[in-house]
């Protein structure tokens, strides 16, 4: 099972660190990582694999909605099939 | 790896322009609950409920959580009450609190099926039922309650009609303090679909397996913000990114819909295609109106572009799920939506002209408040016109009126939450009293020989 982490906002030092650490701490393993930054704003999509038995979904978004709030950024994680089904036929 | 900019369009359309699933319904059939003694039918009704529906809240909240998408309302509907008033007798006010006590065991804001179908004629238990509206809608504050009155195949009962002028104005006065909500519990329709998810007319039919999953998707707002990147395309490009747009927002119900039938074990029936509105700013239908270049809805052309934008909308929805029901159109309930407050205020949104666009969309008149001094036959004649069109061109139509108790024209009726508000509009004031006082059945048209 996979999921989709963004992450927006203004640019700053550590942001990748902060994310990745979050995945590590609650068992998400991080498959692929995408980033920009348009107009100072940062845009990162992270795609995770959720499916060890350790990681409890729950804990992680809440988690990585708090480390957003540290930093100022927002943060979500979305199961991707919601993705593939609206872009997908 | 999917496209940043597919997944950066996700997460706007859910955070900025209100993009959510309306509702899951689970439909139950309560024909198993049917007993000659109405205590115990309704201890059966409780308890047949409570298990089917008992996680309904809880699988929707999970879903919501994993998918990032807000699952708005969980509710339940259930077969038509009269059929179990049928058997038992009693007061079918026992059965409203029971299926109101249900409710607020697991959790669902609404209930349907405190209901009657009624398009051909009374059976046993549809009188009792009836009458008992007014008085289940104001002892209790989830349970909804609607009344069929007429098909295509059928006609339209006038005995019916005359007789739901009378309870809505009953309901309403029952309901004066708490602004009139008895009525807006009430829906009378013509051709009522029977896997409707949508409240206040939802019920679970009688052809409906025992126990069925229903989803409601919304999103005008995303509809209005694509239209308002293209402020000058013509109206086939408009066609085609509505239709793209439904595709998008309908998908979400599939899956959503999907999950929730996995993780509870009951099969997934079908996807309303409604655009619903909110009366939360950017959720409007109207504004979707107007984005296409009307400078209020209401106003001519206001038919034409709805009618473009139903259409649409079925189009673009229909390959996304695999099985679309209920109402499946756009929605024009006028407490409910911003833009349509607005216009009914500003005079533009007339009740004449929501009749019209009502005869190119789902579903009806809806959420539109009156006159308190509107007279019974009055509102019966305004669903017998309701009715009518519905009939006539095959389609569903419902009439949600809330006299508003002591009120007058230009004073507003307060709901709060979805119902939000609605202006007191002006009828005609010519009676059709000797018109609704004959009675009888308004036979099937020609466009019932189809076989």
């Amino acid at each position: 099972m996979r999921a989709i982490i963004s992450v927006i906002g203004k640019d700053t030092f550590g942001i990748l660190a902060k994310v990745s650490t979050v995945c590590s701490e609650n068992k998400a393993n991080i498959i692929d990582v995408t980033q920009s930054v348009l107009q100072e704003m940062f845009v990162m999509v992270m795609m995770v694999d959720i499916s060890d038995p350790a990681c409890d979904f729950s804990l992680l978004k809440s988690s990585l909605e708090k480390a957003g709030c540290d930093i100022g950024m927002q943060i979500n994680i979305m199961h991707e099939d919601i993705f593939n089904s609206m872009h997908s036929i | 790896m999917l496209n940043i900019g597919d997944i950066m369009e996700t997460i706007k359309m859910i955070q900025n322009e209100n993009l959510d699933i309306r509702t899951i319904t689970m439909g139950i059939s309560l024909l198993d609950c049917c007993d000659p003694d109405i205590d115990r039918a309704c201890e059966k009704v409780y308890n047949k409920i409570v298990t089917k529906a008992g996680r309904l809240v809880e699988v929707g909240e999970e879903i919501s959580k994993l998918y990032g998408i807000p699952i708005i309302n969980k509710r339940v509907s259930v077969t038509p009450i009269s059929m179990l008033v049928a058997s038992s007798g009693g007061d079918p006010v026992k059965y409203a609190l029971t299926l109101n006590r249900a409710a607020e065991t697991i959790g669902v804001n609404f209930i349907g099926g405190f209901s009657a179908l009624v398009h051909k004629g009374f059976s046993a238990g549809d009188r009792e039922l009836i009458a008992a509206i007014p008085e289940a809608m104001a002892q209790t504050t989830r349970v909804c309650s609607s009344v069929n009155v007429g098909s295509t195949k059928a006609g339209i009962n006038m005995d019916a009609v005359a007789m739901m002028g009378h309870i809505v104005r009953e309901a309403a006065e029952k309901t004066t303090d708490a602004d009139c909500m008895g009525a807006a519990k009430i829906v009378v329709l013509c051709n009522a679909p029977e896997d409707k998810p949508f409240m206040a007319g939802a019920f679970h039919g009688v052809g409906e397996p025992d126990c069925v999953i229903n989803v409601g998707v919304s999103g005008p707002g995303v509809v209005r913000s694509v239209l308002e990147k293209y402020p000058d395309a013509d109206l086939n490009r408009i066609a085609d990114l509505i239709k793209k747009t439904a595709f998008k927002i309908t998908r979400v119900g599939q899956l959503v819909g999907t999950e929730a039938s996995k993780r509870l074990g009951v099969p997934f029936g079908i996807i309303d295609l409604s655009l619903a509105p909110t009366p939360a700013v950017g959720d409007s239908v109207a504004h979707i109106l107007e984005a296409m270049g009307l400078e209020q809805c209401g106003t001519h052309g206001t038919t034409a572009a709805l009618a473009m934008l139903n259409d649409a909308v079925k189009k673009g929805g229909v390959m996304a799920s695999s099985n679309v029901g209920g109402l499946s159109g756009a929605f024009i309930p006028v407490s409910e939506d911003a833009g349509m407050i607005d216009a009914a205020r500003a005079g533009t949104l007339s009740l004449e002209k929501l009749e019209a666009m009502t005869s190119v969309c789902s579903v009806g008149l809806d959420m539109i408040v009156i006159p308190g001094e509107t007279p019974a036959e009055v509102i019966s004649a305004i669903i017998a016109d309701e009715a009518a069109i519905g009939m006539v061109n095959s389609k569903t139509t419902a009439v949600r009126v809330i006299p508003a108790i002591g009120k007058k024209e230009g004073e507003e009726l307060e709901f709060g939450g979805l119902f939000g508000s609605g202006p007191v509009m002006k009828i005609n004031d010519k009676s059709p009293a000797k018109f609704i006082a004959r009675g009888g059945r308004i036979p099937a048209p020609m466009q019932a020989l189809k076989n």
